[in-house]
């Protein structure tokens, strides 16, 4: 359990805008918005910043058995790597199964994990309805959305996971003097 | 292990031989110091002392990039087996090798998740964007221009010692259970000014780092930290940072899980709220056995390990030996660690090597006279906010053997009375 007594003195205190530092040389060159988009592919639970596309789990199921199913097995099952589906109600147990269903407190996660890393041999070379689909295919052999449920940028955020309410946040501010 | 058998007027602190921490200050220096010539005074039949040869030939001349000696080659990290997707694995220090408190650079333990990108820094980029008044790229070389700060420090994975939750200890060295941590003298660029100079929006409260790598390791951290002492790292103990600990830039948040300390940097975003990546949600989060779990569990806790003796070495009969080993707390400084010799029964304080400084390794050490009889040690450390390192026995009661991560028990070394080292848990 996390129970480290911080070092209260040791905390630079700060105000989020107006944090004093040292002054710097300003070599940054500025960029718009729009010439980061490439980049910007992190998606918080929120869902903002999804793209455009979407996808039902009958799409995801056929993208999964050719680019996933390798290292995931057959509907998620694992090995050689992580099992994706499964493992409900195993998290008092002593062996808990840890998968997307049983486990992740946030869907958008798993879109942000999949454009961005997988297929682990080839990342960042799905198409957003791919992805999509993918999603909805996990979310579906979870038990967390139907069969025919179309994800896309409005209803993927508003998707609950079974386990949201059963993290605990271990970190706290430090407080302002 | 320096072995002397002329101290026996020295008189013991604690159970089973362990002796005042002051001998090494003052005779110790003395009687330790001449421990070869003592034991080759013993050995009267030693055979005449001959020339080397090194000294009738030459050596070879002065060279680009130093070498070690090939005689310590078999100084190596170590790997706990291949996983079936090569990059996704971890090689640690192997502590039990190395002596004072910093880890040499082809040594520094490495974890990836899709492996170790090879990246040009003419093309690097880092952008800090987001909930800021400027969205600025900068390149390498401006970076470089920023005023530099430099700390020792160490890393440790939160995954370091998984190993430890089996039921039964696992046989390996110090730095096969516990060597996914090391110190080193890391240089960058305070993260402070970076973020001033972007100007960071009344609501920005946290910030996704982002790495350049095929795994795009990403990790939300609280704002607060980042202004505290965060650093993107550009040396690591004087040269430029090795590819597989983030070349050409890391960030670096002095005491907080290694994996948040994104390799390959390339992207700080300011946000509101935290992102929830998979690493920090799916992994890299503490499943209690009451089946919640705790997350942002950042700091590393108070923890320390003897490396001398330690597991897999074998004692070189009774007699003197120094007890030598490293300690370290995510929170601060190392304010003392005391050793055991007789499985925990009585403990004696250990000196502390200088430098002992904020958030890096301290190494500790402590005399002890070994009977030749079997023996327990174990190492204790607490941190200067009180924090002391737990018992195995205490951590596993408290969280359960499905935590994962931040484990940082007592470690326990058995010596058996044929001087072989082993793992126990006590
Ligand atoms: C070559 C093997 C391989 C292939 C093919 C592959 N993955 Fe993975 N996957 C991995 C590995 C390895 C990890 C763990 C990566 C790490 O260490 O961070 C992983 C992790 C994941 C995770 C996170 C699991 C968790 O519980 O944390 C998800 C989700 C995932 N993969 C989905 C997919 C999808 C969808 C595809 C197909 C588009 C795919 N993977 C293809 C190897 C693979």
């Amino acid at each position: 359990m996390s129970t480290c007594k911080p070092m209260v003195a040791a905390f630079v205190l700060f105000a989020s805008a107006g944090a004093v530092a040292q002054e710097g040389p300003h070599l940054g060159v500025p960029v718009s918005p729009a010439d980061v988009a490439a980049w910007d592919i992190s998606i918080g639970p929120s869902g903002a910043g999804l793209p455009q596309g979407s996808g039902n789990a009958s799409a995801g199921a056929s993208v999964y058995n050719t680019k996933c199913i390798a290292c995931h097995g057959e509907k998620g099952v694992g090995k050689p790597s992580d099992q994706l589906v499964g493992g409900n109600g195993t998290l008092h147990d002593a062996a808990p199964v840890r998968t997307v269903g049983s486990y992740w407190p946030y869907a958008t996660t798993l879109f942000d994990y999949i454009r961005r890393a997988m297929p682990w041999p080839q990342p960042q070379s799905l198409t957003p309805d791919e992805i999509y689909s993918l999603t909805a295919y996990l979310l579906f052999l979870n038990g967390v959305v139907g069969e025919t449920d179309v994800m896309n940028a409005t209803t993927l955020p508003k998707v609950v996971m079974p386990n949201r309410d059963n993290f605990d946040v271990a970190y706290h501010e430090p407080r302002r003097r | 292990m320096k072995k002397d058998l002329s101290s026996d007027a020295l008189e013991p602190v604690a159970g089973n031989g362990l002796l005042h921490r002051r001998l090494f200050l003052t005779q110790g220096a003395a009687v330790l110091g001449s421990g070869v010539a003592l034991m080759t005074a013993r050995n009267a039949s030693a055979a005449p002392l001959e020339v080397p040869a090194t000294m009738k030939t030459p050596g070879v001349p002065a060279s680009g990039y130093g070498e070690r000696s090939r005689f310590e080659s078999k100084v190596q990290r170590i790997t706990n087996g291949a996983p079936p997707t090569p990059g996704t694995g971890g090689s640690r220090t192997p502590l039990e090798y190395l002596e004072g408190i910093i880890t040499p650079n082809p040594l520094h333990f490495e974890r990836h998740h899709n492996g170790v990108p090879d990246i040009d820094p003419e093309q690097h980029r880092v952008l800090i964007h987001g909930l800021v008044e400027r969205p600025l790229v900068f390149s390498l070389d401006a970076l470089s221009r920023y005023p530099l700060v430099s700390r020792i420090q160490f890393l440790e994975c939160s995954g370091n010692s998984a190993g430890m939750n089996t039921p039964e200890p696992a046989q390996q060295g110090a730095g096969g259970l516990h060597g996914l941590v090391s110190c080193a003298n890391w240089t960058g660029v305070p993260l402070s000014i970076l973020l001033q100079e972007a100007g960071v929006k009344p609501e920005g409260k946290w910030l996704l780092a982002e790495g350049a790598d095929a795994a795009g390791m990403s990790r939300s951290v609280p704002l607060a930290k980042a202004y505290d002492d965060a650093i993107l790292a550009l040396y690591q103990n004087g040269e430029r940072i090795r590819p597989s600990n983030g070349y050409p830039v890391r960030l670096f948040l002095p005491g907080y899980e290694g994996n948040m300390n994104v390799k390959w940097l390339r992207r700080i975003k300011i946000t509101a709220e935290p992102t929830m990546t998979k690493d920090e949600t799916s992994k890299y989060t503490d499943l209690l056995p009451n089946g919640r779990a705790e997350m942002f569990t950042f700091p590393m806790g108070v923890k320390s390990v003897i490396t001398s003796p330690s597991g897999t070495q074998k004692m070189q009969g009774a007699g003197l030996y120094q007890i030598s080993g490293v300690a370290w707390s995510g929170t601060g400084k190392i304010r003392r660690v005391d050793v055991s010799a007789d499985r925990g029964k009585t403990w004696a304080q250990a000196k502390l090597d200088e430098p002992v400084l904020s958030k890096a390794i301290a190494r500790f050490r402590l005399p002890w006279r070994w009977d030749g009889s079997p023996s327990v040690l174990m190492s204790r450390a607490t941190d200067e906010a009180g924090n002391v390192q737990p018992t195995r026995a205490k951590l596993m009661a408290d969280r359960g053997p499905n935590y994962r991560y931040h484990y940082n028990a007592i470690q326990s070394w058995n010596v058996t009375a044929a001087g072989e080292i082993g793992n126990v848990y006590v």
